[in-house]
């Protein structure tokens, strides 16, 4: 069978013009008659270049990649919205796209009136809303508002309303930018369930976001995009991994021992840094990566029962675990100690924390502490909250045996 | 069903493209219409409102100073059918000639054929018309009750299409040019009232001595449908030459405008 989409060498140039606006001003025009014929002072810029990769039918695609790597501007060729350069799109099937939600609402006219304007926008027929439209109500869960004006929506029945048209589509082809990081959690849920009936349905996503969980959750196979260009091609825990680690090496994430006038001299610790599974320095990982923590400590006198106690803290400085590991036990070189701790994978939810540690002896005397070092992100890799994303639902996540 | 999406070339007219999405012309229409009355007390009222209000303005001030032997007819009757016409055009020309960048964030997130966006524009117009074609009817009845239903009935079409071919050709055209050029949101309004002193809407063209200015006025596809529908009123059949020319100057302005707005198409979104 041939693929239901195919991008074959897709480019794209904007020409950057170095004025304010991206509209000519036409007194410049008249004030100038020989600039209709001369070229103006521009640069070009490429946002995509050699774009190819083909989707079968019932497949879902996640697009990945930083601001700027050119997502939305190949979301928008693939909906015809703006025209390639060069290179051609051969799509057999109908697509629809939903770069943004409610596209097209307007606050004057009433729940109803939007619904069909709406739907007739993302290119429902009549006889498809009417038929669907006590479907969409309920969806959306403003029965009572129906016929009032939209702007006496609350923000939030708004854009219910928006998802809930947008989730009764039924095109062979769906594109999906990003909309569904916006609106609360249980909504989310429900459109993410009504996605996923819909790629089991053997329809075609096209779906970008920032969430990778989602992505992993949502997605087969993944393109992470770069500079304009596809940088990897594959199947989605393979690309959201590389984004993540091409994402995050950037920022290192390393405490070392500043001295000062009042430190303690006879041990302290002098290095401590978050490192990924190939060794590099890293302060984002994925949920389904270990999480390696190298410390360097320096120790001036005999050890007799001191240990150097680790802690993980929330974004609050609640303490999820600690650990305590006797001095004795860590490697010793000279006045050297080094030691390397892993956090088991599949275990932190995803979220952002900071290391305490400290070195204390069991009468209590504190030798070293430090607090809200040593910042990691743990990102989501498809946990089965994907979903909520950025939302307190705990520190860990296991799972229980029922009865 | 395969389709290609390539790199913008040539002019193309995809009419099978502009049916399938007549529906959404259809709720395009229907919501500049419906916003258009919203929150006001007197609703399409408006539409019958203002040129009757602008008929009894014009004939109070100007009816005993015009000559208007041409037409035989009574003033209000004569400035009314100019007005008609002329209000499907002004209305029409800058609902259109505005419509790109009003609805520029829709443009921007979604396709469609954008030919659409001032169809329905001037297609919303046409709600106002047919309103105020019934007032202009009970007028009629009231000053002139011997007029020439028949020939109304086939040339009040004629000179409608005429204008709405106009109509749409510059409406497209300053569309497409306010994408471009937003110097054109100012230079609409100021055009309308221009023309307005251009067209013989509120005099009649015989006050005008000068031969060059009634060249210009001949060339004017407005007036000629105003003096289609005015002959008609008496019963009067125009000219073929005079119909002729008009329907040939409209159908230019039509391919022109309607040409320059598919050739620029493609980039509305990267401009808008």
């Amino acid at each position: 069978m041939k693929p239901i989409l195919e991008v074959q060498n897709i480019s794209k140039k904007f020409k950057i013009y170095h004025e304010q606006l991206p509209y000519e001003s036409l007194r410049s025009k008249l004030m100038n008659p020989l600039s209709f014929f001369s070229k103006k002072e521009s640069e070009v810029f490429w946002a995509l270049k050699n774009i190819s990769f083909n989707v079968n039918a019932g497949e879902s695609i996640g697009i990945i990649g930083k601001n700027g790597a050119g997502k939305s501007t190949l979301l928008k060729v693939l909906s015809k919205i703006t025209p390639p350069t060069e290179g051609k799109i051969i799509s057999r099937g109908r697509i629809a796209s939903l770069l943004e939600v409610g596209t097209g609402f307007h606050p004057e006219l009433t729940g109803r009136e939007n619904v069909y304007l709406n739907g007739s926008i993302l290119g429902m027929k009549q006889k498809e809303i009417q038929n669907q439209f006590d479907e969409i109500i309920d969806f959306a869960g403003i029965e009572k508002f129906l016929d009032t004006q939209l702007k006496h929506y609350s923000s939030g029945m708004q854009l219910r309303l928006a998802f809930a048209v947008a989730a009764f589509l039924n095109p062979e082809i769906m594109i999906i930018d990003e909309v569904l990081a916006v609106g609360d959690a249980d909504f989310q849920k429900k459109c993410i369930g009504k996605m996923e009936g819909v790629t089991r349905s053997g329809r075609t996503i096209l779906f970008v976001s920032h969430q990778m969980g989602l992505v992993n959750q949502l997605c087969s196979r993944a393109l992470l995009m770069n500079k304009g260009q596809i940088l990897v091609s594959d199947t989605t825990d393979v690309v959201t991994a590389k984004y993540l680690s091409f994402d995050y090496h950037e920022s290192e994430n390393i405490f070392i021992h500043t001295p000062k006038l009042t430190d303690n001299k006879e041990m302290f610790i002098e290095k401590v840094s978050t490192i990924d599974d190939k060794g590099r320095p890293s302060s984002v990982f994925g949920f389904n990566k270990e999480i390696k923590t190298q410390f360097a400590l320096i120790v001036n006198n005999k050890i007799s029962d001191e240990i150097l106690s680790v802690a993980l803290q929330d974004k609050y400085g609640n303490r999820i675990f600690t650990i305590h590991k006797p001095l004795n036990q860590l490697e010793t070189k000279d006045n050297r100690l080094t030691g390397t701790m892993i956090i088991p994978a599949n275990f932190i939810a995803p979220n952002i924390y900071t290391f305490h540690f400290a070195i204390v002896k069991s009468d209590g005397k504190v030798f070293d502490i430090h607090e809200g070092q040593c910042r990691i992100r743990i990102a989501d890799t498809g946990t089965p909250f994907s979903q909520y994303e950025g939302k307190d639902y705990g520190n860990i996540i296991i799972s229980c045996k029922w009865e | 069903m395969e389709y290609e999406i390539k790199p913008a070339k040539g002019l193309q007219f995809n009419l099978k493209e502009l049916w399938d999405f007549r529906e959404l012309i259809y709720f395009f229409t229907l919501r500049d219409v419906k916003i258009k009355y919203k929150q006001t007390v007197l609703g399409a009222l408006w539409a019958i409102l203002q040129p009757f209000l602008l008929m009894v303005i014009f004939t109070v001030f100007f009816a005993a100073h015009l000559d208007i032997q041409s037409y035989n007819l009574p003033y209000p009757v004569f400035v009314f059918s100019g007005l008609i016409l002329w209000n499907v055009f002004a209305t029409g020309i800058s609902t259109a000639g505005n419509s790109m960048v009003v609805n520029s964030n829709i443009i921007k997130k979604i396709y469609f054929p954008r030919l659409i966006i001032p169809i329905s524009g001037i297609l919303g117009t046409l709600v106002d018309f047919s309103v105020t074609l019934l007032m202009f009817i009970v007028v009629l009845f009231y000053y002139l009750p011997s007029f020439s239903f028949l020939s109304i009935c086939v040339l009040l079409p004629l000179s409608l299409f005429i204008t709405l071919m106009t109509t749409f050709g510059a409406g497209c055209f300053l569309a497409a040019l306010n994408v471009k050029y937003r110097d054109f949101r100012y230079i609409i309004p100021f055009m309308i009232q221009v023309l307005l002193f251009l067209t013989p809407v509120i005099y009649p063209v015989s006050i005008i001595k000068n031969e060059g200015v009634k060249m210009l006025l001949n060339l004017n596809p407005i007036a000629g449908a105003i003096d289609i529908l005015r002959g008609a009123i008496n019963g009067t059949s125009p000219s073929l030459a005079l119909v002729g020319q008009c329907l040939l100057i409209s159908f230019i302005l039509f391919s022109v405008g309607l040409s320059y707005f598919r050739k620029t198409e493609y980039y509305f979104a990267d401009l808008a």
